[in-house]
């Protein structure tokens, strides 16, 4: 079996360990408490490789179907329900957890130097390490409500990393927002499990699997909307349309956390979820309309392709443009595994991992040495490619992948999702597929030529100019920063050679795709095989990628380059081009929807009716009630009160004053002192009660 | 049955709230130690369940974490009000009630 296997719930252990240490010594260690915390995500990174070379071991020696290793503890119970809390390791497992350990590793070094000096330094590495936990305990979920947990964990340490300079309105606003966007999932989440329960009876994500791939359930028509209500929770998380809108102002937190946030944590939450119980999805979001066979995440990640991408051009800010990309690249993910291609789809969350996680430690280094700490592209950068040629190196690298330039990594897994989607009848989606491919390669080229090209302006003709007192062609950042990226470029160049389909190297499906229980062979909903490979296949996206990146750079160096083209402006001149462009700015006003109409549009009419109601009927009912009273009260005063009942009130009156004269230092007005009352006389209770009973 | 240790965990916490609700000046740390008492309960009901190997005890506990949620929703709702109005939550201040 293997012991790293049946270890393996150590892994998000330690890093949830190290996050207490970290929280009670922190401030008195040397380095503030960063240095636990990356001995811990180092320590997770062995014990990941460990079992992930297990693994390897455990499929390649074994001839039949391979099963997933369980390790599990009973959590808690009610009435027949037993949750239990433990591992559950299987392909999908291993491969997230070596990618969270591994890139964990990597932004927790790159962070020592990036946040050196802040005020908050200790709970930077404090929240940051609870965060790689929570990610590893949902990674290795044995049961929904495992997941639920890390999940939610993730999702309040993203709250706390996006605040984590709460100080600026702004920022503190983002966290909110993050939060509460994802939490709009999150209710789908909670109310999707508890419909898994009620259809398969089970919350263990193994069986899950194996009864809906069997079919074994009673009605598809209930599964869908477990099926949906889970998918909401997927939109949420992965910044799906049209839940999208926090990812980008989640970039008001500290650049490293940007970059764990979108490479390997937190938003690829939502594709993992889809992946980890994919037949529910695959069987329960099957629709048909109009005689149209079509998966529904297949049409919500093929639009986000489009929407982000578009997006991603009329940004100024460089972290901005990479968060766009990133929502673009997770709607590939999810259009990938709405297609049925699984493999492809969790390969591109492996390379997509390293690629995004370099572009954004890249932008963190060009804001951190380069350009003063601006991420505005048009104001504060330009002319960086000789002054500061790793990170430069990094992000071509990394940009290539992104882009699917061939024999790079993002080409391999790409480029399989666009060619499964051809062959599996989602014709549509193939198009979605090359022309996302196209934007990106577009914007992306936008991006490098704003940032290391052309003539240094702001702040990086400052650096410029630093440079020149020195008497240096070049500085980059320190080793800290520097390193991270040097491997994550190498790994961004290499990684994708585990399942690179032009070369038949199928090594990453072989050891990932055996034991999820995906529903292969026959059936109405069985999964279709890869395609094969073919160049011929693959050459209009390729021919459009190229496409992309001349027109791109022959726009960029006719807007950017030249001070007196044509082009300038022309958003300004042109009424029809104007309006799409601050379409665009305006991000489809998706924002003032949700906050102006939706919001407002629910909550101002029950406010209104709440007070017609207050103002019409109850006032009503209240005046009716007091004239009557106050008739009746007319009569009794005559007749009864004058004579009878005053001289007993002022005689009970005269006692009541005197006694609340005696009383009044007991209404101090302090809380404290009524709590102290309270539990005091609650005391006295409770003595009384045992005296009774004894 | 290890009961007793569950007991004395529960004391030891409701002597921890009753003694940041008495000594706090902070709405918000108040708050947080009657959380502490509620959960004591908790432990107390989930101990007893136990021992008597009946469900409801459990199902005490989960209405008692529901209605715990949201009675911190409302105190905060209102520590956040204070908030805005006085710009302190420091419970000296707050003496109003004072007969």
């Amino acid at each position: 079996m293997g012991w790293f296997l049946e270890h393996a719930w150590l892994i998000p252990v330690i890093p949830g360990v190290a996050f207490a240490l970290i929280i009670l010594f922190g401030k008195r260690m040397p380095r503030g408490g960063s240095e636990i915390g990356i001995a811990s995500m180092i320590a997770a990174l062995v014990l990941a490789g460990g079992a992930a070379y297990q693994w390897i071991n455990r499929v390649d020696s074994s001839h039949e179907e391979v099963t997933p290793v369980l390790s599990r503890w009973e959590w808690f119970r009610i009435g027949d329900l037993r949750v239990s809390i433990g591992s559950h390791i299987d392909g999908l497992a291993v491969v997230m957890l070596v990618l969270v350990a591994f890139i964990s590793t990597l932004v927790q070094i790159y962070s020592t130097e990036y946040v050196r000096g802040d005020r908050r330094y200790t709970h930077y590495f404090a929240s940051i390490t609870l965060f790689s936990a929570g990610m590893l305990t949902m990674v290795l979920a044995p049961n929904m409500v495992q997941l639920l947990l890390g999940w939610e964990i993730m999702g309040l340490c993203s709250f706390m990393l996006i605040g984590h300079w709460w100080e600026e309105k702004a920022n503190s606003e983002a966290a909110l927002k993050a939060f509460w966007t994802v939490r709009v999932g999150d209710m789908g989440l909670l109310v999707g499990i508890a419909m898994l329960l009620a259809i398969f009876n089970t919350l263990e994500i193994g069986k899950i699997n194996e009864l809906a791939a069997a079919g074994d359930f009673e009605s598809k028509n209930l599964l869908m909307w477990a099926a949906v209500a889970l998918f909401i929770a997927c939109i949420g998380k992965s910044g799906q349309f049209p839940l999208h809108t926090w990812l980008p102002d989640a970039m008001a937190g500290p650049t490293p956390v940007s970059s764990l946030l979108h490479s390997s944590t937190m938003v690829v939450g939502g594709v993992f979820l889809v992946a980890r119980i994919y037949p529910v999805f695959h069987i329960g979001l099957d629709m048909n309309i109009a005689g149209q066979r079509f998966n529904l995440v297949a049409v919500i990640g093929g639009i986000t392709v489009l929407i982000a991408a578009a997006l991603a051009f009329v940004q100024n800010d460089i972290k901005k443009v990479l968060a766009y990309s990133t929502v673009s690249q997770l709607g590939y993910m999810m259009m990938g595994l709405g297609v049925g291609a699984w493999t492809a789809a969790v390969f591109h969350i492996f390379t997509h991992a390293f690629f995004k996680c370099c572009l954004f430690l890249c932008a963190g280094s060009v804001a951190h040495t380069g350009s003063h700490h601006s991420f505005d592209m048009k104001k504060d950068m330009g002319g960086l490619r000789k002054r500061m040629p790793i990170t430069f190196a990094a992000w071509i690298v990394s940009t290539a992948a992104l882009c699917g330039i061939p024999f790079v990594s993002g080409f391999f897994s790409k480029d399989e999702i666009i060619d499964s989607a051809k062959y599996n009848d989602y014709k549509i989606f193939y198009v979605v597929g090359i022309i996302g491919a196209f934007m990106t390669t577009a914007y992306m080229t936008r991006a490098t030529y704003l940032t290391f090209f052309g003539k240094p302006r702001g702040g990086a003709e400052h650096f410029a100019h630093e440079l020149e007192h020195e008497h240096k062609t070049s500085r980059d950042s320190s080793w800290h920063i520097t390193v991270p990226l040097v491997i994550l470029g190498v790994l961004a160049l290499v990684s994708g050679y585990l399942n690179a389909a032009p070369f038949k190297w199928h090594w990453f499906e072989h050891w990932t795709e055996s034991s999820i229980g995906l529903p292969f062979g026959e059936g109405t909903f069985a999964l279709p095989h890869p395609p094969e490979f073919s160049w011929s296949a693959a050459a209009p996206g390729l021919l459009l990628v190229a496409a992309g990146f001349g027109i791109s750079l022959w726009l960029c160096r006719a807007l950017f380059g030249s001070e007196t083209s044509r082009l300038r402006g022309l958003t300004q001149r042109n009424p029809l081009l104007g309006a799409g462009h601050k379409f665009l700015v305006n991000k489809y006003y998706l924002d003032a929807l949700y906050e102006k109409v939706i919001v407002r549009g629910i909550a101002y009419p029950i406010s209104k009716a709440a007070y017609w109601t207050n103002q019409h009927i109850l006032d009503g009912i209240v005046n009716t009630v007091g004239k009557t009273g106050r008739r009746t009260g007319d009569l009794v005063y005559k007749y009864i009160d004058q004579g009878l009942v005053d001289g007993a009130v002022n005689a009970s009156g005269t006692t009541a004053t005197s006694a609340g004269g005696a009383l009044q230092p007991v209404q101090s007005g302090k809380v404290s002192m009524y709590g102290a009352l309270l539990f005091g006389a609650a005391a006295v209770g409770g003595l009384v009660l045992v005296l009774v009973n004894t | 049955m290890l009961i007793n240790q569950f007991l004395v965990l529960g004391a030891v916490l409701f002597c921890i709230g009753v003694y940041g609700v008495i000594v706090r000046k902070n709405a918000v740390l108040v708050l947080m130690s009657i959380e502490l008492i509620l959960n004591s309960v908790n432990i107390n009901l989930l101990a007893f369940d136990r021992l008597n190997g009946g469900n409801d005890g459990a199902v005490f506990a989960l209405y008692i974490i529901a209605v715990a949620a949201a009675e911190v929703g409302v105190g905060l709702a209102m520590v956040l009000l204070i908030f805005r109005n006085r710009k302190t939550i420091s419970l000296d201040d707050l003496s109003e009630m004072k007969g």
